[in-house]
């Protein structure tokens, strides 16, 4: 009939927006669903994934030595020269020379944190941070020596 | 018992001690003109904030709540910021047009106020004609949008103004027949007049169910005349991006906004005017205690509850709802909701004439 | 003089929507010849954010270049990813251990809902529901919060390389995808709720922008687009990679071929993948992450070319070596381009409105339409 299928197709359309009000008023009522985080408040208590890929930096212990040999497979894995290293000779006790790292050069603004030279890095001499703040105001700030000034290889890494 | 009809004879009797009655009127103009101005100034900044606020709670997330305490003052900063925003005037718009269109917005708005009354005795102008009245200067505000979108020369805001220019005078019908039933059951167009007929019920409960199928008539129709979601085609920013106020910027953009969320009120307050009774106190039938308790409560109180409600029904809509289709949006005006609320018109005036209501 | 008003001759009003357009979530350009409301023709213009990523990988190594294909579809960086590392795989004909298989396959059906919960959002937000976006955004994001921790990244996660995977699950990942998909489950129910069983939302989809199989065929669209009118093409089942031979799901299929068929293709798609996932999430085998492979990545002359269903349809990887370190020439076959080509065809006679619904339910990603 035509007028029960009228009437049918007016009711079940305003129970389907029915149930749509009732769901929004739901959450309008439930605060508890709020998901928001609050970021700049809540500096303190935000904790990154141990393996999130802020930055890539090289640790020192707290002799200021690092891992570094100064191969350069970083820089050749590295697909957008993010990396650059800048070696030198060091002269050891015995009277050998030995290629040792001046400075490992980091362009923050050209890394897109692939990771792939953490992967490449035969002696684990740089990791990725959890930082993620890097915003500053001079763009020079952001080409960073990776190497702590005065820092030297650790000893026992070839 | 304190009462505004008294506070506003007293000032009338002091001005007229002091002045001439020309000057005493002109003054007394002007004090009712920025009373409605700061209404309109705090208007808009509540409404905002409590639209953001909703919205916010329904999406799951928190809302403004930086700006004062739990961001109270957002909307004063926003309105701080269009202020000091440039007003750009596209080169190849009417400029007349383009820079009017948003005062007449404003000022069609403000026209609206003067009969709505808004607690016991608070009415600017109680003409015999009230909700003619206000059906009749409502309908000047398609002009506006229409002028807004034709003198930006833009394509979007033309479409847009085309949209709205439709939506509006198709829906102005069934939000007009809805409103006469009322008028049918009260016998009078003045807006006290029908105030006065809810003191023992309102009439969405003593008018059975014609009364309830033209509230949500009204509802649905008033929330398309104001261009709200889900009927916000106008303005639909996934297709026209902003629809009419593409071009707008700066102070005259936030004229448009004020005026949109000012509609929003004045169509919210007739809809409590007019089927919950105003700034009647609920009462129950008998209960003299109960009934006691509500009168206690100031009448502004009732009014401004009222109104909030339907605000907020409205933008519970909003939040809830996909946008219709133009094609969609005609046919359910004149093939669900013209017939639904013509038809209830004659069952509202059969029932008048019989007396069927309480 | 007409051209200059943006008329046509006949009286019709050409209005140009982009590249900077709520509507088109990207820089598309799309030029629209309007009669009132109704569409008489839609000319899409591309190259707004063309980044030549096809030359990039060229003077890239087999390593290096897989990271530049996450920025193609941002949203199925995996399976991009995964993509091209089969390529590289297939010419090297290295065995990739079973634990990276499963790894990969349960990441892409991961992206996979990640995806289409982004669609999701956005087509509802195009089409004038706001809330469903950030109800779609709550699931993501716990997809994302899952990457994050296993793979380092949320977007671009760079994880699969030739061989393998990076680095093995995190120890928290099983644990996590299960409560996610206990979550998912707890949640599905209101996205019918809000939107899919929404008489607007239905009235706005049904009979919008239908595509006929032949024109699905005809204009090679693939992935949910054609699945929606009835055109069976998933590579999943067709050509199984990886392990998706062995895990049972099915492919969806609807045959109305308009909008609302599409929109279906898409939710029912996203409870295949947590079947795959919750068959998989188990039984993920012990071994090695990452098969031995050489310091230096030499593919032997030739031309090698693997395809895989990304979220948006059939992504082919196309490797011409010369038999050097760097690829000779590649190329992506790129589900949206040809998704996007349909949008003609389907929009004409439909209103302005449609469009958006159209554009929505083609799931239309502008980076990898122009790559
Ligand atoms: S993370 Fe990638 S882009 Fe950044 S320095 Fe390492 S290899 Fe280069
Ligand atoms: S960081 Fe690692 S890969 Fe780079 S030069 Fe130093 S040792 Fe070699």
């Amino acid at each position: 009939m035509f007028i029960t299928k009228y009437i049918q197709e007016v009711w079940g359309a305003v129970r389907s927006l029915a149930t749509g009000l009732r769901r929004t008023m739901y959450y309008f009522t439930h605060h508890k669903e709020i998901i928001t985080q609050q970021y700049p408040d809540n500096r303190e208590t935000l904790v990154l994934p141990e393996r999130f890929k802020g930055e890539v930096i090289m640790p020192h212990d707290d002799k200021n030595e690092h891992r570094c040999t100064g191969c350069t497979a970083c820089e050749l894995a590295c697909p957008n020269g993010t990396i650059k290293v800048i070696t030198k000779f060091d002269i050891k006790p015995e009277g050998k020379k030995k290629k040792a790292i001046d400075k490992l050069v980091y362009h923050l603004e050209l890394c897109t944190m692939c990771n792939l030279c953490v992967q490449a890095c035969p002696s684990d001499a740089i990791k990725m941070a959890q930082t993620f703040e890097h915003s500053v105001f001079d763009r020079g700030l952001l080409t960073k020596i990776l190497n702590n000034p005065g820092s030297k290889i650790m000893d026992g890494v070839e | 018992m304190w009462s505004f009809s008294g506070l506003a004879t007293g000032i009338d009797a002091w001005l007229t001690q002091r002045f001439n009655p020309a000057l005493s009127l002109t003054i007394e103009m002007v004090l009712a003109g920025i009373a409605v101005i700061t209404l309109f100034a705090v208007l808009g900044l509540v409404l905002v904030l409590m639209e953001r606020k909703v919205s916010a709670w329904m999406q799951i997330r928190l809302g403004p709540n930086r700006v004062g305490p739990k961001g109270i003052l957002q909307s004063l900063a926003d309105t701080l910021k269009l202020l000091v925003k440039e007003g750009l005037t596209p080169n190849s718009a009417d400029k007349l047009l383009f820079n009017f269109a948003p005062f007449l917005a404003i000022i069609v708005a403000m026209l609206l106020m003067a009969p709505i009354a808004f607690a016991k005795d608070l009415q600017l102008w109680d003409l015999n004609i009230g909700v003619l009245y206000i059906s009749a200067v409502s309908s000047i505000m398609v002009i506006s949008i229409l002028i807004a979108g034709w003198s930006s020369n833009n394509k979007y805001s033309l479409m847009g103004a085309m949209r709205s220019g439709a939506q509006i005078v198709s829906y102005e019908l069934s939000a007009g027949l809805s409103v006469l039933s009322v008028v049918v059951l009260v016998g009078s167009l003045q807006v006290s007049d029908i105030i006065k007929s809810q003191a023992d019920g309102w009439w969405i409960f003593k008018g059975h169910i014609p009364m309830v199928v033209s509230f949500v008539t009204f509802i649905i129709a008033v929330t398309a005349e104001t261009n709200r979601a889900p009927f916000d085609l106008a303005e639909a920013e996934s297709e026209l991006t902003a629809g009419f106020h593409t071009e707008y910027s700066g102070m005259k953009f936030a004229l448009f906004f004020l005026a949109e969320y000012v509609n929003v009120f004045i169509v919210c307050a007739v809809g409590a005017t007019l089927f919950l009774g105003g700034w009647m106190p609920f009462h129950i039938g008998h209960w003299q205690g109960f009934n006691h308790v509500m009168d206690y409560i100031p009448s502004s109180l009732w009014f401004f509850g009222k109104t909030f409600l339907l605000i907020f029904v409205i933008m519970w809509f909003r939040w809830t709802f996909p946008r219709l289709r133009i094609d969609q949006l005609l046919n359910l005006e004149w093939k669900y909701l013209l017939p639904i609320s013509m038809v209830n018109l004659l069952v509202t005036t059969a029932m008048a004439i019989l007396g069927w209501h309480f | 003089m007409f051209e200059e008003q943006g008329i046509t001759p006949e009286g019709d009003l050409i209005v140009n929507v982009g590249p900077q357009h709520p509507a088109t979530h990207g820089v598309l350009h799309l030029v629209i010849t309007l009669n009132g409301e109704t569409i008489k023709k839609v000319e899409p213009h591309l190259g707004y954010i063309h980044r030549s990523i096809e030359k990039m990988c060229e003077s890239l190594s087999y390593r290096q270049f897989i990271y530049v294909t996450s920025r193609m579809d941002y949203l199925s960086a995996h399976i991009n990813n995964h993509a091209c590392a089969l390529c590289v795989e297939k010419g090297l004909q290295v065995e990739v251990p079973p634990k990276a298989q499963v790894i990969r396959v349960l990441l892409d059906e991961l992206t996979r809902i990640a995806s289409h919960e982004l669609w999701w959002g956005a087509m509802a937000m195009d089409i004038g529901a706001f809330t469903p976006f950030f109800h779609a955004f709550r699931e993501r994001e716990t997809i994302n919060d899952i990457m994050e921790e296993t793979c380092g990244a949320r977007l671009t996660m760079n994880f699969m390389m030739p061989g393998g995977v990076m680095q093995d699950l995190h120890p928290n990942f099983q644990a996590r995808v299960k409560s996610f998909i206990q979550q998912y489950k707890h949640k599905i129910g209101e996205y019918a709720e809000l939107l899919t069983g929404n008489i607007i939302f239905k009235n706005r989809m049904k009979n919008v922008g239908v595509l006929s199989p032949e024109d699905a065929i005809s204009y090679g669209c693939t992935g949910p687009t054609a699945r929606g009118s009835g055109v069976s093409c998933d590579i999943r089942k067709l050509y199984p990679y990886e392990v998706y031979g062995q895990v049972d799901f099915d492919e969806i299929l609807e045959t109305g071929g308009d909008s609302l068929s599409r929109y279906m293709v898409r939710i029912r798609e996203m409870q295949q993948s947590i079947r795959i996932i919750e068959q998989l999430i188990d039984g993920i085998p012990e071994g090695d992450f990452q098969a031995k492979t050489k310091a230096v990545l030499k593919l032997p002359k030739g031309e090698f070319y693997q395809r895989v269903e990304t979220a948006r349809g059939e992504l082919g990887v196309y490797i011409v070596s010369e038999g050097g370190t760097t690829p000779y020439r590649i190329k992506f076959r790129s589900p949206g381009f040809s998704n996007l080509s349909v949008l003609d065809r389907i929009a004409r006679g439909g209103k302005l409105g449609d469009l958006v619904a159209m554009m929505g339910t083609l799931d239309l990603v502008i980076p990898d339409i122009d790559r």
